[in-house]
């Protein structure tokens, strides 16, 4: 068993009335990509924003390398839905931000590091360029070279698949998959999309009614026996299962 | 019926306490960032262009239609009482003690104040405060500090220059088209104007500065607040908030400062 970079126990979240996170325990391995999935409104972001730090559990406890307390900030990098990067900054700027903002190192040191990064996703030739001249897929790129180039030990993925078709979808799981293994990160995506999730994932946690429903290997997913998680698997058998239309002379 | 209205009134003024609070807590907060935000002066120099510069032709334009107007309006009233040759005190003091401040402010507010605002709504809505608080960056200091500091300095110098400017305006109404003696002028803005009243229009100018500016940033930032409202809809309400109570905030403190220092 590999050690936990991350655990979460007994996690409790309420907004006014509103239960959404009624004692999530999750384990995630270093180095592994965990996917968390379930339906809307199931409380998938808001646990990733738990990890995040962007908002404060109202109870439960987060340990990261086995300590609690730590400033999780600092050892995560977040890849936001839509991105969330400086319009008004360049691809440069915008992946230079955090390492002029939180480190001491020169600006030699900076510039070796963004372009490096740039590099890596690609987006060498579009340092200059702003967010909006990107398209979609590359603005996702810029955003995870912002991550990445801090060195992040986790990054934590906010539903990346969000209104692409499926081929879109399974290219963002293959980029986290290969990015993972170059940067050596571990990963927790959140997502709607089961089969990228199937293929790209190391383990999967599905979120329910507040609580971790099912945690396991892709494996055990597809063979657990449990009406919920069965519901997801059975979701997109059906959808790959559908037969063409025919007209009324039989043509498709 | 008493109850429901008891009710209701005390839910309102808790709500007016806890946002007055909230809001000093803002500003304690985002001037306390000043000891451990990076690359401050890069920041600050941004919000120096934003708030001053970008300005500047506004304020010019305007200073110089008030002390023509201040020239006519002082020429003609005065010489009601045969004392038209006090006009450059009466345009110099107006503008310093009063009117300089007051404008500068509310012109920077309608064209730097309102874009901040809506500026940093649209930061908070497209996540990119919350993009910089996973980055482990304090968003107060990265966006609210600069263009603070900024403030201290850009309002004192654009009020200055709206006191030389109308100055000027008033010679030109008062000299070159109602035929005043140049010489009585300017020798009477030269004897008018004291130190404290040059003291008092400075100390003006700094405390709109911080008022409006932090008015201006706190709508922004906290534009996801607003009830009944979210996305495009509640950045335009923010904006909208953010002139309305930095103008009142200008004409209220305006009142509190003179009635202390008169």
């Amino acid at each position: 068993m590999i050690a936990p970079l991350l655990s979460v126990t007994g996690l409790h979240k309420q907004f006014e009335q509103h239960a959404v996170l009624c004692g999530v325990d999750l384990v995630v391995p270093r180095g592994s990509i965990v996917c968390l999935l379930g339906r809307s409104g199931a409380g998938k972001s808001v646990l990733l924003k738990c990890l995040a730090g962007l908002l404060k559990p109202d109870a439960g406890e987060i340990r990261f390398e086995g300590q609690t307390g730590k400033d999780l900030r600092k050892q995560c990098g977040y890849l936001f839905q839509a991105n969330a990067l400086f319009d008004s900054l360049t691809a440069f700027e915008n992946v230079a931000l955090p390492l002029e903002q939180t480190t001491r190192l020169r600006v030699s040191e900076i510039k070796e590091a963004v372009m490096s990064a740039l590099q890596n996703l690609g987006l060498e030739k579009f340092a200059n360029y702003f967010p909006a001249q990107l398209s979609g897929g590359m603005q996702k790129r810029l955003a995870l070279a912002r991550v990445l180039v801090t060195r992040p030990a986790m990054v934590l993925f906010d539903e990346p698949t969000a209104g692409l078709d499926p081929l879109a979808s399974n290219a963002v799981f293959s980029m986290i998959k290969e990015y993972r293994e170059q940067f050596d990160f571990t990963a927790v995506v959140v997502t709607h999309d089961v089969p990228p999730a199937l293929a790209a994932g190391d383990r999967l946690a599905l979120l329910e009614n507040g609580r971790i429903q099912f945690a396991g290997t892709p494996a055990e997913f597809v063979a657990s026996d449990d009406s919920v998680v069965r519901s997801f698997v059975n979701r997109d058998r059906e959808w790959t299962r559908i037969e063409p239309r025919m007209d009324t002379n039989g043509r498709e | 019926m008493i109850t429901h209205l008891l009710r209701t009134v005390g839910r309102r003024s808790l709500a007016v306490v806890a946002g007055l609070g909230d809001f000093a807590e803002f500003v304690v907060r985002a001037f306390a960032a000043v000891g451990h935000a990076r690359q401050l002066r890069k920041g600050v120099a941004r919000a120096i262009h934003q708030q001053g510069v970008r300005c500047l032709l506004v304020i010019t334009v305007v200073s110089l239609f008030s002390g023509l107007v201040l020239g006519l309006q002082g020429y003609y009233v005065l010489a009601r009482f045969g004392s038209a040759g006090l006009l450059g005190t009466f345009v110099s003091l107006t503008l310093t003690r009063e009117l300089a401040p007051v404008l500068a402010t509310l012109m920077i507010v309608g064209q730097a104040g309102s874009a901040m605002a809506a500026e940093i709504g649209i930061y908070r809505y497209s996540e990119q405060i919350d993009a910089l608080t996973t980055m482990a960056i304090d968003p107060l200091g990265y966006l609210i500090t600069p263009r603070l500091l900024a403030a201290l300095l850009v309002f004192p110098i654009l009020t200055t220059a709206f006191v030389l400017v109308g100055t000027f305006g008033g010679y030109l109404s008062g000299c070159c088209l109602l035929g005043l003696d140049s010489g009585v002028y300017w020798s009477n803005v030269h004897s008018a104007v004291r130190f404290v009243d040059v003291r008092e229009c400075l100390l003006k100018a700094l405390v709109f500065g911080i008022v409006t500016i932090a008015i201006c940033c706190h709508s922004g930032f906290t534009a996801h607040r607003r009830t009944g409202a979210s996305g495009s809809r509640a950045v335009s309400i923010s904006t909208t908030r953010a002139v309305v109570f930095s103008s009142i905030a200008t004409l209220a403190t305006d009142y509190v400062i003179t009635s202390f220092l008169v």
